[in-house]
């Protein structure tokens, strides 16, 4: 029994904003499901009095001091080099808001 | 040929004036001219003009005080940000991303006078142990054309057993630089998570990802080491730990316990690789060094607990390419990508977070516990890197979870931070290259590389080329 359907594939890739065609969703769906099965493997071991480990460097607030280091900062020029599509010095995106 | 020497002998030839930095990088592009377009290692590679304009200028500027990497070819996973250098990380969603600023590694590099001919081919994303998720052909092996070289870091693999460099720069998330340096017969290392600034290293899982050298030798990687390890202000988990002389470090004898984990020598490794490291074992047994037979039951979990919880970072850290600011939309993601962002995606969702990251977090910390015990009675663990050879091109790119084991051997050290060296210790019957990971507590790279450098003191099979 797959705990993954393509309806969960669908919705997945869509949280993702991953755009899938019909096609994709057919196909990844066995293949996300043979290895999100497997991870269940992990379900065997003990974990009820264990804590979560989210990083191993043992660091803690690493700061640096609130000032402008010139030398690092882009001018408009560079960034906006790589952009697909830009107007006037500033990125085009995506409508966010509907047009009335 | 020139390249065949270690970087101590390079330096001591450019010294001596035997050689000249021009005539290196003329070696390595004779190499990439020939062997590129059959083994499609580097996705970029540098105007050949301009990079023997900068071998001249090495050559005039060489003193006694240079550094030990000045004037010598290296090559860059395309992971690495490289300023007015394009940078894609093998996804066609950066094909025309030119970088506008250098990784700190690069820079360090770059500041020691070091010289860069081109960007290697990967995994995209790192997603891969086999440099075939790429957008810009699969990289070949040099031992076998019709096999994979590993991955995800296979290209810089390639490019040192070609001798189209002196050594590179990789990046180990999950085997990532161990992985291709056992199936291209070559030594790379795995450093202590926060040994090496991230900065600029185009990131999979930010709490997995290291940087790391690759070369001929152990004591290459350990020159390389020296040169870019550090405290680095623009990374936040870069380690203030102090960086040692590795490369004078590794030399010193020393009679350390080495521990065999059991589980890693058994059933679903082929024989001839146990058979590899237990003959490397007992060489090193008969040099005064204590073998320790050990039991990791946690090893098992290494490919259950990494696919949950790098997905889910990598869901995070691809969540940037949208188009807008830079690349090409998400639709470009190749499949294996477009998976390894769903698993996550599934992974965190609300119903399944806790079952699974939140769970695989714990067991990190069951892995972090292993390890600590393992280290108790043992300086150093000696284990395979690869469960098989070299499979041929085709076969893990199409079976997703076949893909994921892959892995099995690699994957349980970077959730733990600590580090590991890859070398060569043999052939299989059909003349594959087979490795050997040192594994050592964080931030014991001097330990891991004294033992991979003894293996390579009393063994030869790094100095083997491929026909080519």
């Amino acid at each position: 029994m797959s705990a993954i359907s393509t309806k969960t594939t669908a919705h997945i890739a869509s949280l993702a904003n991953l755009p899938l065609s019909e096609k994709e969703i057919q196909t990844l769906t066995p293949q996300l499901d043979s290895v999100v099965s497997y991870t269940t493997k992990t379900s065997q071991l003990n974990t009820d009095a264990v804590e979560e480990t989210a990083q191993v460097t043992g660091l803690e607030n690493i700061f640096r001091e609130d000032e402008v280091d010139t030398s690092r900062m882009f001018s408009q020029e560079e960034a906006l080099a790589n952009a697909r599509q830009t107007h006037k010095g500033f990125f085009v995106v995506p409508a966010v808001l509907e047009e009335r | 040929m020139l390249l065949d020497l270690s970087i101590h002998e390079l330096n001591k030839g450019l010294d001596e004036k035997k050689f000249s930095s021009v005539e290196l990088i003329e070696e390595a592009f004779s190499r990439i001219e020939q062997l590129n377009p059959v083994l499609n290692a580097l996705i970029t590679v540098r105007e050949k003009e301009q990079v023997l304009q900068e071998a001249r200028r090495a050559d005039a500027t060489r003193t006694e005080k240079t550094s030990v990497l000045h004037g010598l070819p290296f090559v860059l996973k395309d992971s690495y940000v490289t300023q007015g250098i394009q940078t894609t990380a093998a996804s066609t969603i950066l094909k025309d991303f030119i970088a506008p600023y250098n990784a700190t590694v690069y820079q360090k590099l770059l500041n020691a006078g070091a010289i860069l001919i081109g960007k290697a081919n990967m995994d995209a994303w790192g997603h891969g142990a086999s440099s075939e998720n790429t957008d810009f052909g699969p990289v070949k092996n040099p031992w076998d054309t019709t096999r994979v070289p590993g991955g995800s870091t296979g290209g810089c693999a390639v490019a040192i057993a070609v001798r189209m460099c002196a050594f590179a720069i990789g990046e180990d998330t999950g085997g990532s630089i161990r992985n291709p340096s056992a199936w291209c017969n070559t030594s790379g290392l795995k450093v202590t998570y926060g040994r090496v600034s991230r900065y600029g290293c185009i990131a999979y899982a930010s709490s997995f990802d290291t940087v790391g050298p690759m070369g001929k030798t152990a004591e290459d990687c350990a020159m390389v080491l020296e040169v870019i390890a550090g405290k680095d202000p623009y990374d936040a988990t870069s380690s203030p730990h102090a960086v040692l002389a590795y490369g004078s470090a590794i030399q010193k004898p020393r009679p350390l316990v080495v521990g065999l984990p059991h589980e890693a020598l058994g059933e679903g490794v082929d024989a001839e690789i146990v058979k590899g490291v237990k003959t490397t074992a007992a060489l090193l047994e008969r040099e005064g060094y204590t073998i320790k037979e050990i039991s990791m039951p946690m090893l098992s979990y290494g490919v259950a607990v990494y696919y949950q919880i790098a997905p889910s970072e990598t869901s995070s850290n691809l969540a940037r390419y949208d188009g807008v600011r830079y690349g090409q939309g998400r639709d470009q993601f190749t499949d294996e990508t477009k998976r390894r962002i769903m698993i996550g995606t599934y992974a965190l969702s609300t119903g399944y977070a806790d079952k699974f990251y939140h769970n695989a977090l714990k067991a990190r910390t069951l892995f972090i516990e292993a390890y600590k015990k393992a280290f108790e009675s043992c300086d150093v663990l000696l284990m395979p890197v690869m469960p098989f050879h070299a499979p041929k091109l085709g076969e893990l790119i199409a079976d997703p979870l076949k893909n994921a084991l892959t892995d099995a051997l690699t994957t349980t050290q970077n959730p733990v931070g600590i580090p590991s060296l890859a070398v060569p210790i043999g052939f299989s019957s059909s003349g594959l290259p087979m490795g050997a990971q040192v594994v050592g507590p964080m931030f014991f790279e001097e330990k891991i590389l004294s033992v991979g450098y003894r293996i390579q003191q009393l063994t030869e099979f790094h100095k083997k080329k491929p026909a080519l």
